[in-house]
């Protein structure tokens, strides 16, 4: 253990203080032999998250399937996390690297909290996040590790919800409302898209994310619905000026169930009704 | 060719040791002790933003007296001690007797081999799940370790306070008994210290994952029931 130089990069840079001592995070293996391309397809993956602005600060949601290919590698996967107080990450793409990369950042910010007895302004979180992702360019590149999170939080200074995304190349891009990424994001994030507006407040900022989850698993077989069976429920948690709070999963299980509730009514078929011949359904449709 | 001067061995100790006492002793004390909830550290600091105490890890605080730059280049050397353990290895794996180990390491290393000793004391404090695993390690300027029970108290002046200290703390004490009879101690029966001028923080058992808390003006001024 040596005396800590303030001027040295490693200063408050966590990362760099693991490369001091000969631990790289993001060292990458070099390309795999060429027989062995297409294994990236093997490694789990992480599916659909989301965040979205309310009038307190942001809701995150994410599902809580992992696949490896074309098999369910986890059914009950975490994707959002606390990456301090008043700011989460969620996490797609590659699972073991977007949890090592979290796991880091949460060290950072912490290390950096401690260090200098002030936390980082929110950009400085953002801008933290985005040179990770960078850092991670090479394994994306030639292992197809890439890792997409999200970020958002409440900014303290602003008093405001904020939220950020990312390209694997490290770009980081603010969004004004809401993002969804991952395999089933394109339907989570239609699906936000439709019901947004300003100043929607917590129940109903909860209630839309869980319909962008409900339609993003409905369309993309990576992205794990509500499984009553086990009891397992999409994570959700609101991050407001009160810090990050996850939603119980009881209340998330009673919004599921009244969503399918309406589902079955909006179909028509609240009573279980049984079902017609297949052949004359399909005639029916034809028609 | 010439000869340095032979100084002995001895004498040069001696005249470190002396040199980093008269340097500690130039800065007001601090002490910690075991309450009910945790650990309260407290320190005569007359600065809101140079703190003396502050937070290593999840359990761990740690707490210096005497030349500031010197105390600080420490702490920011434990933070990473700890925030490196708890990366490659869990963060349970990061414990107050291996980083009290590593700062002993460093200080005698530095009061035998350097021309200017460390005109520090620290202390490591850790709160444990029960009353009984909380630790206190006082680390002197030449690298001695000390076990501390109950309490523990920095500083050149650190003798009278001890006493004090001695009679002031029971067992299970509230933190409010507690920060009172920390004040009483520093300040002695001629004077009082201003709850403005006082430096307090807590290791919390029930805070959460990071149990260090700092204790604010009005958090004080309403515990010490003034």
């Amino acid at each position: 253990m040596a005396p800590a130089d303030p001027v040295k990069p490693t200063g408050t840079d966590f990362v760099a203080l693991l490369r001091s001592i000969g631990h790289d995070p993001f060292a990458s293996a070099g390309p795999p032999p060429a027989e062995r391309r297409g294994a990236e397809r093997e490694v789990v993956h992480a599916t659909t998250i989301c965040a979205l602005r309310f009038l307190d600060g942001v809701v995150m949601a994410g599902d809580r399937r992992a696949t490896a290919g074309n098999f369910i590698a986890h059914r009950s996967m975490e994707k959002i996390y606390p990456a301090d107080r008043h700011s989460g990450v969620a996490i797609a793409g590659a699972a073991g690297a977007a949890m090592e990369m979290v796991k880091l950042f949460q060290l950072q910010l912490e290390h950096y909290e401690k260090l200098e007895g002030t936390a980082l302004s929110f950009e400085g979180k953002a801008n933290t996040l985005a040179q990770m992702v960078r850092s991670n360019l090479p394994a994306a590149m030639q292992m197809g590790m890439v890792v997409v999170p999200l970020f958002a939080g409440f900014d303290l200074r602003r008093r405001k919800g904020r939220i950020f995304t990312y390209d694997f190349t490290g770009g980081r891009y603010e969004e004004t409302d809401y993002q969804a990424e991952g395999s089933g994001g394109r339907d989570a994030r239609t699906t936000i898209k439709l019901g947004w507006r300003e100043g929607l407040d917590r129940t109903a900022a909860i209630e839309l994310a869980i319909q962008a989850l409900y339609e993003a698993a409905d369309e993309d077989s990576a992205t794990g619905g509500p499984d009553p069976i086990r009891g397992i429920y999409p994570m959700m948690a609101t991050i407001t000026a009160d810090g990050f709070v996850e939603v119980p999963d009881v209340e998330v299980a009673e919004r599921f169930a009244a969503l399918i509730e309406r589902k079955r009514s909006l179909a028509g078929s609240a009573e279980p009704t049984v079902p017609a011949p297949a052949v004359t359904t399909r005639g029916a449709k034809n028609k | 060719m010439s000869m340095p001067f032979y100084v002995s061995p001895e004498q040069v100790m001696n005249d470190k040791a002396q040199y980093a006492r008269k340097g500690i002793a130039r800065g007001r004390s601090l002490c910690a002790l075991i309450y009910s909830g945790g650990i309260l550290l407290a320190a005569e600091n007359p600065s809101e933003v140079l703190h003396k105490i502050s937070e290593i890890y999840d359990r761990i605080a740690f707490a210096g007296v005497g030349k500031y730059s010197e105390f600080d280049a420490l702490r920011r050397a434990g933070v990473q001690f700890a925030d490196v353990r708890g990366y490659q290895y869990s963060r349970e794996d990061v414990d107050a007797r291996s980083l009290a180990n590593a700062y002993a390491q460093m200080m005698a290393h530095t009061f035998t081999n350097e021309m200017k000793p460390l005109e520090v004391e620290i202390l490591v404090a850790e709160v444990g799940i029960t009353t009984t695993e909380d630790q206190l390690f006082r680390i002197t300027f030449d690298g001695v370790v000390l076990d501390e029970e109950h309490f523990s108290v920095l500083g050149g002046e650190s003798d009278p306070i001890v006493e004090r200290l001695k009679e002031g703390w029971q067992a299970d004490l509230s933190l409010g008994d507690a920060l009172r009879t920390a004040r009483n101690a520093l300040a002695g029966p001629d004077r009082t210290i201003e709850a403005a001028t006082l430096e307090v923080a807590v290791l919390d058992r029930s805070n959460g994952r990071r149990a260090f808390r700092r204790l604010d003006g009005h958090q004080l001024v309403e515990l010490l029931g003034e």
